[in-house]
């Protein structure tokens, strides 16, 4: 890998059902808590990234040139990306890019998401993402396609309810240290499988919540690094990948394209063995069962065999490798690239020691952050270390 | 600046409207041209035919079809009539409508694999005359059309899929 | 020197009002093959990274990016969405191969305008929905009022603007790309519809239908490809104000700033005397004459290819079609819209895009032949 990069800070806003900010002011108040939490100042950035996923969310066209006054965009280079749900840890793979390219020697990656204004459900927004002749008429809503995925993955691999639920009881649990979190609560299996069942096998606390929130960090290269902090965390190792749009074709047990994504971020940051390599890990959780899917297609177990490390305990904070220590998604919130955002930060504060009660029990040198999205067809890969 | 700041508002405060807002309709619509894959595929439907196309050079047959073969990156024009059955690789029970509410009758969202097809090569589809119970993945089932004069080109000229 | 990158490839179809033959992926995929074959390479195995450029709304399908991998050949491969212009994907491309990690990269974009029912609608939702939204009002009211603080700033009268259409679309009759050719008078121009005062109809460009795809490279791959690379010399892309009570209405300072940036990158201190001809934003005749003043290139060959005024915009695809306009140019492979400087082929070009009101930004790439 070339030129080395660096987070140097991080912010983030509180993750509410609804927020009285408006957009604009929660890109603000992210990107002023990130700035400060290094001691830069908005003329230190050279240039700015912005992540947002749908723009029917807000219901504001063009949805990148409306928030870049709230992200300290003016009078500089930015450009906002978009991976659908894969955005959040994808936009710190454009800030790593603008600075390894050598060009910017410093920027401000932020990341907002504000759902509640769709009405009567922000589920409308998506609504459209399907095909518009051969799937939008049949009426399809968002939960079908997890279910269909999440019956699929339980099928092929035999895995129970039980086990996946777990994964909500341990994230809403870790969530309940985290001062931003919008749904944490202690909650047991049995809530879990009493829920409302909204799309079988997809049920009320299976999902994380709808949300508004922001995010941002502030990268800069390896020279600057110490300008601003006397603990950089350097981004060693950045992959995406974007799977077929005929979703219909493919056998939906196993995300490969996390692999193919992971597998490039592992290249960059030369790890061999990420079961020994990775010390502590973020996989993108909007419902209990990706946990699980992800963690297999990060490589970081063998296919269908995720909920054994659960039900081992090896992925709470005090295990061998904790697993959204934030309390991800399903208790901090989902204000969709926001929430992609907070799992790098989460990642960027457990290896600076600074994650509070969240700290996990183990010296973590190496962490990794993953996101997904899109019709279950992209994975980004971010990975940190000290 | 602080972290961790935003003010959450409440349902109760939206409804007393105990804050200022703004409410827009979007005056968004859209006609989408279909062109020769999908357009055909649309017209198969019209005659009852479920269309799928062969890859010249990898011999996938897929569908829905599209005029290139994303693997091979070839231009693919061999259009071939699939069966109008086949079986369930994954489905849903979905109880709620997009926007959250209640269904008094709940669908059954399924990929459903067509035969004649690749193996693997499915369709988004609704299942129906069989009790949410009763559903299996591996199930076979077969297209329930539209009376032939109601057809009109579109994916809901197969009503759904039933057991068989 | 700084590395460089190159353009390799293009693939572009005739633009057209409409286009009911085709989907959006058919002719994605038509072109795509066009700059595939273009410089000779096969997208499964030579293409590191891929970047699309499209917004959402303007596609009517939320998440878009969904859909554009299978057709350029980028499945399960490096593929994301820039929602911009065209030309801010290219510097997105450009930035990544920079790093080193990647050496080649496809950027795409495109429009079926024609699908989009209610346009007005569409652009309105661009539009702060807290109060600017509501006095609904159409939001080319927004270039009104640039072109009205325009002339009344600066020494320019309706007729210069005219002119600019006149022009435009004269040099888009010799343009088997372009859509609306015309041969017209500047009094047709100053007697057509008045839209929002000072602008007139026939200032406005016409939507059109079309996909654009661009092969970049590194220098170092370039040099085997099919054709002599195009070296991108200077580049630069800056985001003004999208408030609405703070923007300058008179001149278009994004685009100041991106030239001085991609100029001092590209070693261009004359731009009027350095530079042979430029493609510039045109989406209203007014703009041609901002652009050209804030890049200084007032006394250059502009818009060659007719600009947008006589192609026809493609919304989020217009800036990579002026730039592979440019590319054609500088290989001398324009047919006959082909500029030449006392007999020879032009040297050197610049591309710049804007997105369109009621934004205000705007992306600058300074181009050479050797």
């Amino acid at each position: 890998m070339g030129r080395r990069v660096a987070i140097v800070g991080a912010g983030m806003t509180k993750f509410v059902r609804r927020a009285k900010e408006t957009g604009k002011e929660l890109a603000y108040y992210a990107a002023k808590a990130a700035l400060d939490s290094c001691g830069a100042k908005l003329k230190d950035i050279d240039a700015v990234v912005l992540g947002s996923a749908p723009d029917t969310f807000d219901g504001v066209h063009m949805k990148g040139e409306y928030l870049s006054c709230g992200a300290g965009a003016f009078g500089k280079p930015y450009l906002r990306c978009y991976v659908g749900g894969g955005t959040g840890v994808f936009s710190v793979a454009v800030g790593w890019y603008y600075i390894a390219s050598g060009i910017f020697d410093t920027c401000l990656v932020v990341c907002e998401e504000k759902m509640s204004s769709y009405q009567p459900h922000p589920q409308g927004a998506f609504l459209t993402i399907f095909d518009h002749t051969t799937e939008r008429p049949l009426g399809p809503n968002l939960l079908w396609i997890f279910a269909l995925e999440m019956q699929r993955y339980m099928q092929t691999y035999g895995i129970k309810k039980e086990e996946i639920a777990l994964v909500a009881v341990k994230n809403k649990k870790n969530a309940l240290d985290h001062p931003a979190a919008q749904i944490a609560q202690e909650i047991t299996v049995e809530d879990v499988l009493k829920s409302e069942v909204l799309c079988y096998p997809v049920q009320r606390l299976d999902v994380s919540p709808v949300s508004d929130g922001a995010c941002a960090i502030v990268m800069t290269n390896e020279y600057l690094a110490r300008r601003f902090t006397d603990k950089p965390v350097w981004v060693s190792g950045v992959g995406w990948c974007l799977d077929t749009a005929y979703w219909t074709n493919r056998d939906l047990c196993y995300p490969r394209y996390v692999e193919e994504a992971a597998r490039m971020a592992y290249k960059m940051a030369g790890i061999r063995n990420p079961r020994r390599e990775i010390d502590v890990v973020e996989p993108y959780d909007p419902f209990d069962y990706k946990e699980l899917h992800h963690l297999e297609g990060l490589l970081l177990c063998d296919r269908g065999e995720a909920p054994q490390l659960l039900v081992d305990g090896k992925t709470q904070r005090d295990g061998e490798l904790p697993v959204c220590p934030s309390g991800g998604l399903l208790g901090v919130g989902n204000p969709i690239s926001a929430a992609g955002l907070m799992k790098v930060i989460e990642i960027f504060w457990q290896l600076r020691g600074e994650a509070g009660k969240r700290q996990i029990a183990k010296k973590a040198k190496r962490g990794l952050a993953q996101a997904w999205g899109d019709l279950m067809q992209v994975g980004t890969v971010v990975i940190l270390e000290v | 600046m602080k972290n961790f700041f935003a003010t959450p508002l409440r349902d109760e405060d939206f409804k007393k409207k105990n804050f200022c807002y703004e409410t827009w309709i979007g005056n968004c619509f859209y006609a989408w041209d279909c062109g020769k894959a999908i357009g055909r595929y649309l017209e198969g439907l019209k005659e009852g035919k479920i269309l799928g196309v062969k890859c010249p050079k990898c011999e996938r047959i897929m569908v829905p079809p599209r005029i290139f073969c994303e693997w091979c990156f070839v231009l693919v024009e061999d259009f071939v009539e699939l069966k109008d059955t086949g079986k369930i690789n994954t489905f849903s029970i979905s109880y709620i409508s997009w926007d959250m509410k209640r269904l008094e009758k709940p669908q059954i969202p399924a990929v459903i694999e067509i035969d004649g097809a690749s193996p693997g090569y499915g369709i988004l589809h609704l299942i129906s005359e069989v009790d949410p119970k009763d559903v299996k993945v591996g199930m076979r089932v077969k297209a329930v059309w539209k009376e032939e004069k109601e057809r009109e080109g579109k994916i809901t000229d197969i009503k759904y899929f039933r057991p068989y | 020197m700084r590395r460089r990158v190159c353009i390799v490839g293009v693939g572009m179809t005739p633009l057209k009002a409409l286009s009911p033959e085709v989907s959006y992926k058919e002719m994605m995929f038509e072109v795509a093959n066009k700059a595939y074959n273009d410089c000779g390479i096969n997208p499964r195995k030579d293409v590191d990274t891929f970047i699309c450029c499209s917004e959402d709304y303007i596609e009517g399908t939320s998440i878009f990016d969904e859909y554009v991998p299978d057709q350029l050949g980028g499945a399960l491969k490096q593929v994301h969405t820039i929602p911009s212009d065209g030309l801010f994907g290219v510097c997105a491309g450009i930035l990544q191969i920079l790093t080193g990690e990647f050496k080649i990269a496809v950027i795409e974009a495109h429009a079926k305008s024609s699908n989009i029912l209610t346009p007005d609608g569409v652009h309105m939702c661009a539009l702060d929905p807290i109060y600017i939204r509501p006095l609904n009002v159409n939001p080319i009211f927004i270039a009104g009022l640039e072109y009205n603080s325009f002339l009344y700033n600066h020494l320019f009268t309706k007729e210069d603007c005219a002119e600019v259409v006149v022009k435009n679309k004269k040099n888009a009759l010799k343009n088997p790309y372009a859509c609306y050719g015309a041969n017209l008078t500047i009094e047709d121009v100053l007697n057509s519809f008045p839209i929002s005062y000072p602008l007139n109809e026939l200032e406005i460009s016409s939507y059109a239908d079309g996909a654009c795809v661009v092969v970049l490279a590194s220098e170092e791959v370039a040099k085997d490809l099919k054709k002599k690379p195009i070296y991108i010399d200077g580049f630069s892309f800056i985001q003004g104000s999208p408030n609405l009570e703070v923007r300058s209405w008179d001149f278009p300072r994004a685009t100041e700033e991106a030239g001085k940036r991609a100029y001092e990158m590209a070693g261009i201190n004359n731009p009027n005397r350095e530079i042979d001809f430029c493609e510039i934003d045109d989406t209203y005749s007014y703009k041609e004459l901002q652009h050209a003043i804030a890049l200084n290139l007032n006394e250059t060959i502009i818009n060659p290819s007719g600009g947008s005024l006589g192609m026809g915009y493609i919304y989020e695809g217009t800036g990579l079609m002026r730039l592979i306009m440019a590319v054609l140019q500088l290989r001398g492979e324009a047919g006959s819209f082909q500029v030449r400087i006392n007999n020879d082929l032009p040297r050197k070009a610049v591309v710049q895009s804007w997105r369109g009101i009621p934004t205000e930004n705007s992306c600058v790439l300074v181009l050479s032949r050797e």
